[in-house]
């Protein structure tokens, strides 16, 4: 069986923020991760890989250094890799990336392509379903367990609002990711050696056959007007005293508003 | 196309590198350079002091891509999800401001329903919409994503619709994007505000990224529909009118098909969840509670406001309370009047999925907690001191009354 793992090195989110008087980012040491929804994607491929067998190649769109994103999930026990890495991607919005990606793997082959249920840079959840419409391939989102795959058949329970659907698919199929799933497991020794010395394949736009008008930013429907901090709230108001006069004010705050 | 920085204007003034999301601005011996990691997001186009940043096209590159004649698009749809059969929430809240949208463009309002009765229709026409495409076809009373997908895109490409709303829900995001990709066009996930721009026309979209840390808005100029998911909660509903006329169209759903399909909906303790979104007071808590007995405290605080009890991840994790209570950027979101954070340090995670409360109470030791940043009341104090005095002074004040 053939299993694509997507991943995406992504900013730790965590330490982003902007500047609310200049409107500019401030990214002092901000790392770079492998967005945490993806982790919990490896660790089901090779759980999938386990129980039907097959290969588990790793992909991932962006620039040369996330190279070193490819050779951690390497070391947790995938078996090769693909790097889509060219100037002519850059600037992709969530179309632009899904057909690039799908026509990555229009030519590897898959059988299964998991996806992390979003990007925490991004939030947005729409490549994974995009690609499988590119790939005319269908899609479960939110998958929070796999109870069984086959060779042409898969069921799987999908997260929704208000508890879970038990949900089966013919394969080809895509599935997206949440992180109730799996622990991902830690790389292993030997694992982290092999990585190191596996060779990365990396490939252009034209190694893919994907059309120019298709990709990037000329490929992107969507586009950044601009960015700006979030609203801060305007109606603060101070309480003062100690702790009691301070329940106090609220009190009084809560009755005026006719909540006690 | 490329972004350059003209070495001759710049200064070394590091104002650009701030203001790069990817970290792809360097300045070297006094003047800066873009590296591989630019995504050409724009974000610096403006900000430099001198006018040293622009954009220029590749040879053969042509500057507007006019993918169709966007002139030919007209009408805002709402995709209203059913659950049940009944129309969701959320539903009601996307006719709100899509009828704005709608009357700003001076163009009509319509809604989507798959799988429900005409008298749910009936309620739409009610909610604002003008007219209802509707199909009450067994095949979409589970959601589906491929019969849903198709179905849609079969009427987009029929009425050709300029904008296209759905809600940001397990459904809206899952089967949506199928929609946008087959369509050629352009998605915005998780919107909290929609405008239509006075000049051009199009529709404004702005959503948070990076976790919320910073809002972004989106056009999508040359691409039509303009499609966008809007999170539950966020819009507020349009007035009902019970003697709106609409006109209900019904539609045939033939040569649809499915791969995958739902064999079982199980539902799980939904009461809580439905009720914290509902919720016009909320008490929730954190890490700073310290054990599962604080939450019985909340639940006595909760009890005297009429409100229900929300959690942070952290005191899910814990295992204080169940994940159904869990408020934040992978749990809900909630918009109640008043939000009482308790001992709840205000990880943006968490602030994500209840700044936009009316009121937000904050109560925690420490006063550098990023909570006290949206909070509109803070107290800083040991929640063990206050909330107990808190309930003490709201039953006083009531017996008083």
């Amino acid at each position: 069986m053939n299993i694509v793992v997507c991943i995406k090195q992504v900013p730790d989110t965590a330490e982003v923020r902007i500047n609310p008087e200049t409107n500019t980012l401030i990214r002092d040491g901000v790392a770079s991760i492998i967005n945490p929804y993806d982790m919990h994607a490896v660790e089901a491929a090779l759980q999938i890989k386990e129980k039907a067998g097959g290969r588990v190649t790793v992909i991932t769109m962006g620039p040369p250094q996330a190279e070193t994103a490819l050779r951690e999930v390497l070391s947790m026990g995938a078996d090769e890799a693909v790097l889509l890495t060219d100037r002519a991607f850059a600037g992709s919005d969530t179309w632009a990336t899904s057909y690039t990606l799908s026509m990555a793997v229009r030519k590897i082959g898959a059988d299964v392509v998991v996806c992390g249920k979003q990007a925490i840079d991004g939030d947005t959840a729409q490549v994974g379903p995009e690609m499988a419409e590119f790939l005319d391939i269908p899609h479960i989102s939110y998958v929070r367990m796999i109870e069984e795959v086959r060779a042409d058949y898969l069921l799987v329970q999908r997260l929704m609002d208000e508890g879970y659907d038990i949900v089966e698919s013919s394969l080809p199929v895509l599935l997206t990711i949440v992180k109730e799933i799996n622990t991902p497991r830690l790389p292993s020794l030997k694992g982290k050696m092999a990585a190191k010395k596996a060779e990365i394949k990396k490939w252009t736009s034209s190694d893919i056959g994907a059309e120019a008008d298709k990709i990037g930013l000329n490929g992107s429907p969507t586009q950044v007007k601009n960015i700006f901090a979030p609203e801060a709230k305007k109606n603060r108001k101070v309480l003062e005293g100690d702790i009691e006069e301070q329940v106090d004010a609220l009190v009084r705050e809560l009755r005026g508003l006719k909540c006690v | 196309m490329r972004i350059v920085i003209t070495p001759e204007k710049c200064t070394g003034c590091e104002t650009c590198v701030e203001s790069c999301p990817y970290t792809a601005i360097v300045v070297k011996e006094g003047k800066a350079f873009i590296t591989e990691y630019c995504q050409l997001c724009r974000a610096c186009l403006g900000v430099c002091p001198e006018g040293a940043i622009k954009e220029v096209l590749e040879p053969g590159e042509t500057p507007a891509r006019k993918e169709e004649e966007t002139d030919k698009y007209s009408g805002v749809w709402v995709f209203a999800e059913q659950r049940d059969g009944k129309a969701a929430s959320v539903a009601y809240e996307l006719l709100g401001v899509g009828r704005k949208l709608a009357d700003d463009r001076h163009t009509g309002l319509s809604a989507v329903l798959l799988g429900a009765s005409e008298s749910e229709a009936l309620e739409l026409i009610k909610g604002g919409a003008d007219r209802v495409f509707l199909s009450n076809n067994t095949l979409f009373g589970k959601f589906n994503d491929e019969p849903y997908s198709q179905i849609l895109t079969l009427l987009i490409r029929e009425h050709r619709p300029e904008i296209v709303l759905a809600g940001a829900t397990p459904i809206g995001r899952s089967f949506l994007p199928r929609v946008a990709a087959r369509l050629r066009t352009g998605l915005t996930a998780d919107c909290t505000s929609l405008e239509i721009d006075k000049e051009s026309g199009n529709l404004l979209q702005v959503r948070p990224a990076f976790g919320g840390n910073i809002m972004a808005t989106i056009l999508c100029p040359n691409n039509r529909p303009q499609m966008a998911t809007v999170r539950p909660r966020v819009m507020k509903r349009g007035k009902r009118d019970e003697h709106r006329q609409g006109q209900i169209i019904h539609v045939k759903a033939e040569g649809l098909s499915s791969r995958t399909r739902v064999l079982d909906t199980i539902k799980e303790i939904s009461d809580i969840a439905v009720n914290l979104q509902e919720a016009e007071v909320i008490v929730s808590g954190g890490r700073g509670l310290g054990d599962k007995k604080g939450f019985a405290m909340l639940e006595e605080l909760a009890e005297a406001l009429g409100g229900s009890i929300g959690a942070s991840r952290a005191a899910v994790d814990e295992g204080w309370v169940p994940y159904s209570h869990q408020v934040g950027q992978t749990g809900k979101t909630v918009c109640p009047k008043i939000y009482i954070a308790c001992g709840i340090s205000g990880a943006v995670q968490h602030l994500v999925g209840m700044q936009s409360s009316d009121i937000i109470i904050a109560i925690n030791k420490n006063p550098e907690a990023p909570i006290f940043g949206v909070a509109t009341y803070g107290i800083v104090g040991d929640v063990y001191e206050v909330i107990p005095m808190l309930i003490k002074k709201i039953k006083e004040n009531r017996s008083k009354e």
